[in-house]
C-alpha cells in the first residue's frame, strides 16, 4: 500500500517535471519551423524561456474595472494542465492517478480553466475581450462532444474507462481497427488545434483584435499573470498532444523505447503543427463551426465502427 | 419514534406561517425558527432511514380507498434531504428579502410556505395514492398562491393561472395512473407492481400518464410552458423553492415509478432519454438567449431536470436489460444531481434575488459590474455558477460524473448510450457558456445602467442562506466519498441485488485530484504574489473616452450559440428602418419568446375559447332556461328508455 504510494508519488513527481520543464521547448519547435518555411531567421528554440523569465520580472498593470476574478484566470491556466498532467500516461510510465471515470475529469479540468479564463476576459469589460470569450465559449461547446465521442469510441474498444489503460490498449490496435482508430484521431487532431488556439481555429500571431480568440482574451494581462497565461497554454500543448502521442504510439513497456519515442512524437507532433501553421491560412469565423462538426463526425463515425469490434483487453 | 418525529416535521412546517397570520410573528423570523426546528426533526428522520429503512405508519382514513400510510424508504430519506433543509434557509433569507414593512401580504406567504412544505415532506414518504394526491394538490395550490402573491400584475396574473392550468392537467394525468396502478395492484397502496403489468397495454398507457403528470411538474419539455413564467414572476425565494424543491417532486413520482416496476420496457427509459436530452440541450439554448437574468435561470431549470431526467432514462434502460451497474450508475448519479440541483439553483436564484433587490432590475442589459458593490453575493453566485456548470471542484461535477460513468457503462449492451454522451457534453459546454455569461455580464465589467452603480450588498440574513448552501456545493463537491454511502442506500432501493457504487469508483481519489488542482493554483498564486502593480484604464484600442455602453452585451455574448438553435428558439427580431440621407434615431431588438407556450398553446386556447363561445348561446344565464334543459333531458330520456 505505501509502496504504491510511495510509487505513484515518484511517477506524480516524472510527470510534472516533463510538463513544467519541457512544455515551453515545444512551442519553440513550433516557432522555429515556422520561421525556417518563412524562410526568416526567426527566435532561438528556448525563446518562450527568455520571455517567461523576462516577463516574471516586470510589474502588472490592472485595469481600474478588473476584481480578484482577473486574476483566476491565469492561476488557472498553470494548475490545471499540470493537475491535469497526473491522469495521462507518459513514455514507458502509466498515469500517476489513475481511477475508472477519469477521463470525464480530465475534460472537465479544462472545462474549468476555460471558464475561468473567460471570466477574467469578462472582467475587464472590454468588447474586444468579451467577444473573445464568446467565440471560446461558442467553440469549445462544439469541440467538447469531438473529444467525448472518442473517448466513448476508445472506451468501448478497450472496455476501460481511466484514461491511462485507455490509451495504452487502443495503442495497441493499429492494424486491427485501423480505419476507426485513423478516424477518432483525426476528430482529435482538430479538437487539439483548436484547444490550442491553431491556425485554422486561431492564429495566435495575429494583429487585429478583431479576429483574435484566445489572444484576445487575454489582451489585458501584463507581467507574471501574463507570463502564466502564456506558459499555461505550452503545458496545455504538451498536455493535450499526449493524448495523440499516446494514442498513435504502442507502449512497448520498455522504458528506454518508449520515452525516446514519446518524446519524438511529440516533437513530430509540434513539428505538424508548424507545418500546418506555415501552408494554410485561418479559416474565417463563421466557417469554424462546420470544421469543428466535421471533427464531430469524425468521431462518430470512428465510435459507430468500433462499436462492431470486439473489446480488445 | 420515527413515524411520530416524521409527523412532528410535517406539523411543525405547517403550522409555521399561522404566527404570522395571526398578527404575531411580524417579522417571519418565528416562521424561520419552527421551519429551522422543522429541518433539525426532517434531517434526523432522514439520517435514520438512511441507516434503517423500513419503517411504517398505517392509519385508517374515512375517505374511500385511503389510507394515511407512511412507509419510510431510503429513496424518500434521500429526497428528504433537501426537502428538509433548504426550505428553512430560504425562510431565513425571505426574513430580509420580503420583510411585512415593504409587502403586504408577507404573512399570507409564510402560511402558503409553510403548508407547501409540509405538503412536499410528505410526498416524500407517502405510501396511499390519495395520500400522495391529497398532498400533491396542497402542494400545487399553494403554490399557485405564492407565485400569485403580486397580482396586482398583470404579467404575474398570467403567469400563475398558467402555473394553475398546467398543475391541474398534470394531476388530472396522476389520476389516472394511480387508477391504473390500484387496478393492477388491487388497491391504492402504492408498492412493487407485478412483473408483465408494464408490457401490457394498461401499464403501457400508465406510463404515459405518469410521464406527462410527472414531467409537467419538473418542466421537460416540452411540457415546460408553466416553469419560466413562473419562476420569474414569484418573489426570489420562492422561485428558488419552486425550482428547488417542487420541480424535484416530479422527479420523485419518476424514481418511485422505476422503483415499483421490476421489468420496465426499453421504449421507456428511451423515452424518458429523449425528452430529458431535449430539455437539457434546448433549455439552454433558451437560457442563452434570455435577456431576464431569473428566466435564464428558469430554463437552465430546465436544463439541469433534463440531466436527471436522462440519468433516470438509462437507470430505466439498465433495469430493463438486466444491466445492474447501470441502473446503480445513472439512477444514483440521477439522484445525486436531484440533491445538488436543490443546493445550487436556490443559491443562484438567491443571488439573483440580491441582484434585483439591490438594483430593481432582472435586465442583464442594465446589469454590470456588481462585483465590487456586491462582493459576497457575486463570490456566492460564482460558487453556484460554477457547481451548475458540471465543474470541478463542486458537486455538479460529481453527479455529472456519475452519469457520464453510466453512460459508458451502457454502451456494451445499448448503442444509445453515444447518444446520451453526445446529449451530455453539448450540454456540458452550453452549461459553460449560459453560466460564464449569466455571471459574466452580471457581475463583472462595469455597471452598464444607473441603477447598477449604486447597488449594495445584501443583508446579513440573505448571505446566511447563500452561504450555507454554497458550502454544501463545496463540500459535497470536495468530499462525495462522505454522501455515497447514503446514495448507495438510496439507488440499491432502484432494484434488486444492485452492486454497491464502491465496487465502481473511488470517489476518494476525485477529492485528491481536487485537493492537488487547489494546491498547484496556490503555488502559482506565491510566485506572483510579489508583482509590482499599477493600475490603468482598460486597453481599448487607443480610443481614450470609453464609456460602459460599449461592452460585450449579453445579447451578443449568446449569439454565436443561439444561431444554430435559430430552428427551435424562433426568435423575433425588430431590425432598424433606415431611410434616406439623414436617417432618424432607430433601434434593434430581439426577443425569444417560448414557443410551445407563447406559439402554440396560447393561440390554441385562444382559438378553443373562440369556438367553445359559440356554446354561450345555450347559456344565457337565465335559471328557467336551464330548469327547461332539465326537463327536456328528462324527457328525452324517459323517452329513450320507454322505446
Amino acid at each position: 500500500m505505501i509502496r504504491s504510494a510511495l510509487f505513484s508519488l515518484c511517477l506524480g513527481l516524472i510527470h510534472l517535471a516533463v510538463v513544467v520543464l519541457l512544455s515551453p521547448l515545444l512551442l519553440g519547435i513550433v516557432t522555429r519551423i515556422k520561421a525556417y518555411v518563412a524562410g526568416r531567421t526567426g527566435p532561438p528554440l528556448l525563446q518562450l524561456y527568455f520571455d517567461l523569465a523576462k516577463l516574471a520580472r516586470k510589474d502588472a498593470v490592472f485595469s481600474r474595472s478588473t476584481t480578484w476574478v482577473f486574476l483566476a484566470g491565469p492561476l488557472a491556466a498553470v494548475a490545471i494542465p499540470a493537475t491535469a498532467a497526473l491522469l495521462v500516461p507518459m513514455g514507458s510510465a502509466r498515469a500517476p492517478l489513475g481511477f475508472s471515470g477519469d477521463l470525464i475529469l480530465f475534460a472537465y479540468l479544462f472545462a474549468l480553466a476555460r471558464f475561468l479564463t473567460v471570466l477574467s476576459a469578462l472582467d475587464t469589460g472590454s468588447s474586444f475581450e468579451g467577444m473573445g470569450a464568446a467565440r471560446e465559449v461558442a467553440f469549445a461547446a462544439l469541440a467538447e462532444p469531438a473529444l467525448f465521442l472518442g473517448l466513448a469510441a476508445l472506451a468501448s474498444f478497450s472496455g476501460s474507462l481511466s484514461l491511462g489503460p485507455l490509451l495504452t490498449v487502443a495503442g495497441r490496435g493499429w492494424g486491427i481497427a485501423s480505419g476507426p482508430l485513423i478516424l477518432v484521431l483525426a476528430g482529435w487532431v482538430l479538437v487539439f488545434m483548436v484547444e490550442n488556439c491553431r491556425i485554422p481555429f486561431d492564429d495566435p500571431a495575429t494583429h487585429l483584435e478583431l479576429t483574435m480568440i484566445h489572444e484576445v482574451m487575454v489582451l489585458d494581462h501584463s507581467g507574471p499573470p501574463l507570463g502564466l497565461v502564456l506558459y499555461g497554454a505550452s503545458m496545455k500543448f504538451l498536455v493535450l498532444g499526449t493524448l495523440l502521442v499516446k494514442l498513435c504510439l504502442p507502449t512497448t513497456g520498455n522504458p528506454w523505447l518508449d520515452w525516446p519515442a514519446y518524446f519524438g512524437g511529440l516533437g513530430l507532433l509540434a513539428v505538424g503543427v508548424g507545418l500546418v501553421e506555415s501552408t494554410m491560412a485561418r479559416l474565417k469565423l463563421n466557417r469554424v463551426p462546420q470544421l469543428l462538426v466535421v471533427a464531430v463526425l469524425s468521431s462518430a463515425f470512428g465510435f459507430l465502427m468500433l462499436l462492431l469490434q470486439p473489446t480488445l483487453r | 419514534m420515527l413515524p411520530s418525529l416524521f409527523l412532528a416535521t410535517v406539523l411543525i412546517a405547517a403550522l409555521s406561517g399561522l404566527p404570522s397570520l395571526l398578527g404575531k410573528d411580524v417579522d417571519g423570523k418565528g416562521a424561520a425558527r419552527m421551519l429551522a426546528l422543522s429541518a433539525l426533526c426532517g434531517l434526523s428522520v432522514a439520517a435514520v432511514t438512511l441507516a434503517r429503512p423500513g419503517w411504517q405508519l398505517d392509519l385508517a382514513w374515512s375517505l374511500p380507498g385511503a389510507r394515511f400510510t407512511l412507509r419510510g424508504d431510503a429513496l424518500g430519506a434521500f429526497f428528504l434531504l433537501p426537502v428538509s433543509v433548504v426550505p428553512a434557509l430560504l425562510a431565513h433569507y425571505g426574513t430580509a428579502y420580503w420583510p411585512d414593512a415593504e409587502h403586504d401580504r408577507a404573512a399570507g406567504l409564510r402560511f402558503c410556505f409553510g403548508l407547501a412544505v409540509a405538503a412536499i415532506t410528505l410526498l416524500c414518504f407517502a405510501a396511499n395514492a390519495i395520500l400522495f394526491l391529497v398532498a400533491w394538490e396542497v402542494m400545487a395550490i399553494t403554490c399557485f398562491l405564492m407565485v400569485a402573491l403580486e397580482d396586482r400584475d398583470a404579467e404575474v396574473r398570467e403567469a400563475s393561472w398558467i402555473y394553475l392550468v398546467a398543475a391541474h392537467t398534470g394531476t388530472l394525468c396522476l389520476f389516472a395512473g394511480f387508477a391504473l396502478v390500484a387496478s393492477a395492484r388491487g388497491s391504492f397502496d402504492l408498492g412493487p407492481i407485478p412483473a408483465g403489468w408494464a408490457a401490457s397495454t394498461p401499464g403501457s398507457l400508465a406510463f404515459l400518464l405518469f410521464l406527462v403528470g410527472f414531467s409537467l411538474k419538473a418542466g421537460l419539455m416540452p411540457l415546460h410552458v408553466w416553469l419560466p413564467v413562473a419562476h420569474a414572476a414569484a418573489p426570489s425565494h420562492v422561485s428558488a423553492f419552486l425550482s428547488g424543491l417542487i420541480t424535484k417532486m416530479g422527479i420523485l413520482g419518476l424514481v418511485r415509478l422505476l422503483a415499483w416496476i421490476p421489468d420496465p420496457p426499453v421504449w421507456w427509459g428511451g423515452t424518458l432519454l429523449a425528452m430529458g436530452g431535449l430539455s437539457a440541450v434546448l433549455g439552454l439554448a433558451f437560457a442563452l438567449a434570455q435577456q431576464d437574468l431569473k428566466r435564464a435561470l428558469a430554463y437552465s431549470t430546465i436544463e439541469n431536470l433534463g440531466l436527471i431526467a436522462m440519468g433516470l432514462g438509462l437507470a430505466t434502460v439498465g433495469k430493463a436489460s438486466g444491466n445492474g451497474a447501470l441502473l446503480m450508475l445513472a439512477g444514483s448519479g440521477a439522484l445525486l444531481h436531484v440533491l445538488n440541483h436543490s443546493l445550487f439553483k436556490p443559491l443562484l436564484f438567491l443571488g439573483a434575488g440580491s441582484v434585483v433587490h439591490a438594483t430593481d432590475t432582472r435586465d442583464l442589459e442594465r446589469l454590470g459590474g456588481l462585483l465590487k458593490a456586491m462582493p459576497w453575493t457575486g463570490g456566492l453566485f460564482l460558487v453556484g455558477a460554477t457547481a451548475i456548470a458540471g465543474l470541478p471542484p463542486f458537486n455538479g461535477f460529481v453527479s455529472e460524473w456519475l452519469m457520464y460513468v453510466g453512460a459508458f457503462h451502457s454502451l456494451q449492451s445499448w448503442a444509445w448510450g453515444a447518444a446520451a454522451i453526445f446529449a451530455l457534453c453539448l450540454a456540458g459546454g452550453l452549461a459553460l457558456a449560459t453560466f460564464a455569461r449569466l455571471f459574466g455580464i452580471t457581475f463583472l465589467g462595469e455597471p452598464r445602467h444607473e441603477a447598477s452603480r449604486h447597488a449594495h450588498e445584501a443583508a446579513a440574513p440573505m448571505l446566511t442562506a447563500m452561504k450555507v448552501l454554497a458550502l454544501g456545493c463545496a463540500a459535497i463537491g470536495l468530499a462525495p466519498f462522505a454522501v455515497f454511502p447514503w446514495l448507495d442506500r438510496a439507488a440499491s432501493g432502484l432494484g434488486p441485488n444492485l452492486p454497491h457504487l464502491s465496487a465502481h469508483l473511488s470517489p476518494g481519489l476525485l477529492s485528491l485530484i481536487s485537493g492537488l488542482g487547489v494546491g498547484f493554483a496556490w503555488i502559482a498564486w506565491l510566485s506572483i504574489r510579489r508583482m509590482g502593480t499599477r493600475v490603468s484604464e482598460t486597453w481599448g484600442c487607443g480610443y481614450t473616452a470609453p464609456t460602459a455602453r460599449i461592452q460585450y452585451t449579453a445579447a451578443s455574448f449568446g449569439q454565436l450559440l443561439t444561431d444554430p438553435f435559430h430552428w427551435a428558439l424562433w426568435p423575433v427580431r425588430h431590425l432598424p428602418r433606415i431611410r434616406g440621407l439623414f436617417p432618424s434615431p432607430s433601434h434593434f431588438r430581439t426577443d425569444t419568446p417560448d414557443p410551445v407556450l407563447d406559439r402554440g398553446l396560447k393561440p390554441l386556447f385562444k382559438f378553443s375559447s373562440w369556438v367553445l363561445g359559440w356554446m354561450r348561446v345555450l347559456q344565457a344565464g337565465h335559471l328557467p332556461i336551464y330548469l327547461l334543459y332539465v326537463v327536456l333531458t328528462l324527457v328525452a330520456l324517459l323517452a329513450w328508455t320507454l322505446a
